[in-house]
Formats: C-alpha cells, sequence, structure tokens
C-alpha cells in the first residue's frame, strides 16, 4: 500500500492538495499515482497567473511510459510553480508529496476545498482500483 | 490523471512467480500480465546498455515448420528471401509476411536450421491472425505447421550479457560461444535439457534469445540472476529497441502500410530466386506497382529539438507539404532527448516541426538507428 498522508486532500483524479497557512493549496500528484506512471522525464507547468477552473486540465506530466493530465483540483489562479521540476521531473519518484510538488494556488473560493476527498475515502479509492 | 479497470483474465508466462518474487510492476500487455519494470524502467534501460539485462518474451508465438516444401512455402510467404540462406544452418533472417496488397501483416524472425526445418517467432498480439493466415496458405504441400506453446522464450541482452549467459548455462551441455551473429543453434536436442540459443535481439546490443521448455524457464532465469544479469520490463524493451531503431509492429506498421513506407525496404528481397525466376511472393505486385507510381512517404527518425515528449500519432508539419505522422516515439535514455520514428512525405527536409498539445515543437529528422551497441550514433540527416 502507498503512502497516502492523513492531513492531506485528494482528488479521483490522483493530485494531492495541502492547504499552506496563507491559505492558498499546493498541489501534486499521489505517491500512487508515480508509482503507475514510472520514471517521469517531462513536465508541462501552467503559467504564474493562469486562471482554471475546477477540473480543468492544467499541467501535464510525462513518464518514458505516458503523458498523464493533471486537473486543476479547484477554481483559483496559480501563484507558484516548481520550477526544479523542468530540469529534474524524476522529482516526482523520489517524494510526490514534497520536492515532486507541481504547483500552488490560490482557490477563489475557500470552502471550495471541503469538495475534495479525504485520505480515507482516496485510500478506498486506491484499493477498489487495484482489484 | 486517470487509470482504467479491466477485469478479463489475464494470461500468465511460467515466469509470473519469478516476477513478483523480484518485485514487478505487472501491468496488462495485450492481455498478457508482464513485467512494465521492476522498479525503474529507465535504469533497466542503463543496465542493458552498458551491461546485461533480461526480458521475460514468453508471451512471443513459436512456430515450427517442418516438411520438403518448407523453403518454397517462405519463399511465397516472405517478402525477404530465405531461400539465400537455405544451405546456412542456423542462420537467422527479418521479414515480413504480406496480403496482397503489400500491407504488413506481421513481422517476424525466420531460423532456417535446416531446409526442411525452420523456426519462426512472431508477436503474440498478431497471433491468431499469423496461425490463420500461414495455415490458409499451405495448400497441399507437405508442411508440418506446429505452434510450440510449450516452449518458454527469454532474451538476455547488454554488452557483458553473453559471457554472463553462458555462465548461466553452464550446465546445461551448450556451447553457445562460437556463435555468430544472427546464428541460432539447438543443443540436447528432443532432450529435457532442450536448449534453442540465438544470438539475436531487439535491443541494438549483442546477446542471446533462450528457448527452453516451459518447465525449466524458472531455473534458467534464476541462474542468470545469479550470474548478475538484471530483470528488465518490457517498457525498457520498447526504449531500447526505439533506440535502436527497430520497428514495432502495430506502431510502425501494419495491415494498411507496406514495408517500403515503413523503413523496411531492406527486408523485401525483389532478387530472381536460386532458378532465376522471379520470386512470386505475396504482396510483391502491390509492392511494385507502388514503386512504379512512387513512394509518397518515406520512414525516419526524429529528434525533438524543445521541450515535449515525442509520442505516436502526434502530426508531423512540414513546410509546403501535407502532414506526416509519429508511429513511436518516448524519451532516449541514452541520448536524454526525446526521439521517436515518423512516417512523412518523401520530400520532408532535414526539419519538421511537431504538434505537442496545443504547442508546435522543431524536431531534427535523422536516419535510423539512434544508438547501436551503446553508442550514440552521430545523426545523419535524411
Amino acid at each position: 500500500m502507498s503512502n497516502i498522508p492523513p492531513e492531506l486532500k485528494y482528488t479521483a483524479s490522483h493530485e494531492w492538495i495541502r492547504t499552506e497557512e496563507d491559505g492558498s493549496l499546493t498541489v501534486g500528484i499521489t505517491e500512487h499515482a508515480q508509482g503507475l506512471l514510472g520514471d517521469m522525464v517531462f513536465v508541462e507547468l501552467p503559467d504564474i497567473g493562469d486562471e482554471f477552473e475546477a477540473e480543468q486540465d492544467c499541467a501535464v506530466v510525462e513518464s518514458v511510459k505516458a503523458a498523464s493530465d493533471i486537473y486543476c483540483p479547484i477554481e483559483g489562479e496559480i501563484i507558484a510553480v516548481n520550477e526544479d521540476l523542468e530540469d529534474s521531473p524524476e522529482l516526482i519518484n523520489v517524494n510526490s508529496y514534497h520536492e515532486g510538488w507541481l504547483f500552488r494556488i490560490q482557490p477563489l473560493k475557500a470552502e471550495h476545498v471541503d469538495n475534495l476527498m479525504s485520505a480515507d475515502d482516496y485510500a478506498e479509492l486506491v484499493e477498489s482500483e487495484a482489484h | 490523471m486517470t487509470t482504467s479497470i479491466n477485469n478479463t483474465p489475464l494470461k500468465t508466462t511460467p515466469l509470473i512467480d519469478a516476477h513478483k518474487k523480484m518485485g514487478a510492476k505487472l501491468v496488462d500487455f495485450g492481455g498478457w500480465n508482464m513485467p512494465i519494470h521492476y522498479g525503474s524502467q529507465i535504469e533497466e534501460h542503463h543496465q542493458v546498455r552498458r551491461d546485461a539485462g533480461m526480458f521475460d518474451v514468453c508471451h512471443m508465438t513459436i512456430v515450427d515448420l517442418r516438411g520438403c516444401d518448407v523453403m518454397a512455402y517462405l519463399a511465397k510467404l516472405l517478402a525477404n528471401d530465405v531461400t539465400k540462406i537455405a544451405q546456412q544452418p542456423g542462420k537467422a533472417l527479418y521479414s515480413c509476411m504480406l496480403n496482397p496488397q503489400g500491407g504488413v501483416i506481421d513481422d517476424l524472425i525466420v531460423y532456417v536450421m535446416q531446409p526442411t526445418w525452420v523456426r519462426l517467432i512472431v508477436n503474440s498480439a498478431t497471433r491468431t491472425k499469423d496461425l490463420a493466415w500461414m495455415h490458409t496458405q499451405l495448400g497441399s504441400m507437405a508442411i508440418d505447421l506446429s505452434e510450440r506453446d510449450d516452449l518458454a522464450m527469454i532474451a538476455v541482452q547488454g554488452p557483458n550479457a553473453r559471457q554472463l549467459a553462458q555462465q548461466a548455462l553452464v550446465n546445461d551441455r551448450t556451447q553457445a560461444d562460437t556463435l555468430k551473429p544472427f546464428n541460432a543453434q539447438l543443443f540436447n536436442e528432443s532432450q529435457e535439457n532442450e536448449r534453442f540459443i540465438a544470438r539475436t535481439g531487439y535491443t541494438g546490443e549483442d546477446g542471446y534469445e533462450i528457448i527452453c521448455a516451459n518447465e525449466q524457464v524458472e531455473d534458467l532465469w534464476e541462474q542468470c540472476a545469479k550470474v548478475g544479469i538484471k530483470p528488465c520490463g518490457l517498457g525498457a524493451r520498447d526504449t531500447l529497441r526505439l533506440e535502436a531503431g527497430m520497428n514495432l509492429y502495430g506502431n510502425d506498421m501494419d495491415d494498411t502500410h507496406t514495408p517500403l513506407e515503413s523503413g523496411l525496404s531492406w527486408t523485401v528481397d525483389f532478387s530472381n530466386d536460386f532458378s532465376n525466376k522471379e520470386r512470386l511472393f505475396i504482396g510483391r505486385t502491390a509492392l511494385e506497382q507502388q514503386l512504379k507510381e512512387g513512394l509518397r512517404y518515406k520512414f525516419v527518425g526524429l529528434i525533438l529539438n524543445g521541450k515535449g515528449i515525442l509520442r505516436a500519432h502526434q502530426k508531423v508539419i512540414v513546410e509546403g507539404t501535407e502532414a506526416g505522422e509519429l508511429t513511436s516515439g518516448s524519451f532516449s535514455p541514452t541520448m536524454q532527448k526525446a526521439i521517436g520514428f515518423a512516417r512523412v512525405p518523401i520530400n520532408t527536409g532535414d526539419q519538421c516541426l511537431v504538434a505537442i498539445r496545443n504547442k508546435l515543437v522543431p524536431a531534427h529528422v535523422v536516419s535510423l538507428p539512434f544508438v547501436r551497441h551503446g553508442k550514440i550514433l552521430p545523426p545523419i540527416i535524411e
């Protein structure tokens, strides 16, 4: 079973979301997702200032095997991106919850975070997909 | 990202337990439960380029043909001419099997062990249609065609693969050290420890493909692991063959494309047969017609000159002409660049653009292969 930190929120499309002290949200892909994709070789991130709706595709991660869209978990504006991934996409494989973060977003409405999945719900989803 | 769920039971090879023990990540590979990697696809790729790796290729279809009409049969069935090597026991030949329209039914390796006995290795995804086609073409010829699903196959590949494999085979009474490239030999024939050893592969490195009884392959696999040959998944096999400029059936050629527009002209033999008559292989007329009308496409290598990864089915934009298409693409671990194969208009120059999502990214048009025997080849501009 892969690591699913209990303090984070999740999406059914395998993104994780951490609420920062300033109310912004950091987004990445889960350890389970990076395991499915394999060795990362390219990441295409949004630009700072880009605005997205919830579930809109906003980034792409590519492993040797395949390209995979990243969906914006919440409506808001991009305020930071992980520039280290440009030269070192493998950081996602090394630690998808820390060095491998993708971008930070300022949500339009803070309460939208409540719509996201809990760690328990996400663990259940991963379990069901394994069968 | 999205994942899919498939409930059809998957076929397994005799190595499934060994894979699980070695930590393989197993995936549905054309209906087979196969290792995609054992931890890192990129490390496994380097392992084969720099040392030695092994692959489970038991899913591939092995067919034996025996009988006095085997050469005449293959002279008709295959676009390459086996009769040229009929008197060289053990010699291997790569060929396409064409339909009457010149489209590729499958690509295969044929080992001519004797003029009356050959072994074919065809793809697993095309197994059913291949066997049906081969049976149809038999007619009244005196040939026994048998699928050898009692046999298993592994590939050991890399600069140190042969030397290590010989250590692993030391108790199997084989003498493969004198085997020349693209040759095979059968050891301990009809005995329990029968070993078919071929100096062939699908990685651009030296090595062997070894066939033995299903019941013996797990032992052989473990012997290879013991001498230091590392297990590698089908993920690395794909990037290795891509760097080596080797086509993948279903991607780079299929029933609707001829070998002449799939980079496989070198495998089509139009020359006269041993009795100096035109060899009437299936598809010949269509290929000659295509040559007469002039080829519209050529098959090239692409090296991406900007950000992104090349993938099959991306559009290739060439100034002043119609579009081409990527047939295979990935990230090259050896070159640290995105590379691919493409079918492009015949007058394409040395540059093109590739449509990657909403961007047009420049790429160099080069000849294949990209890498051979561990070395990056200087890009030859087409």
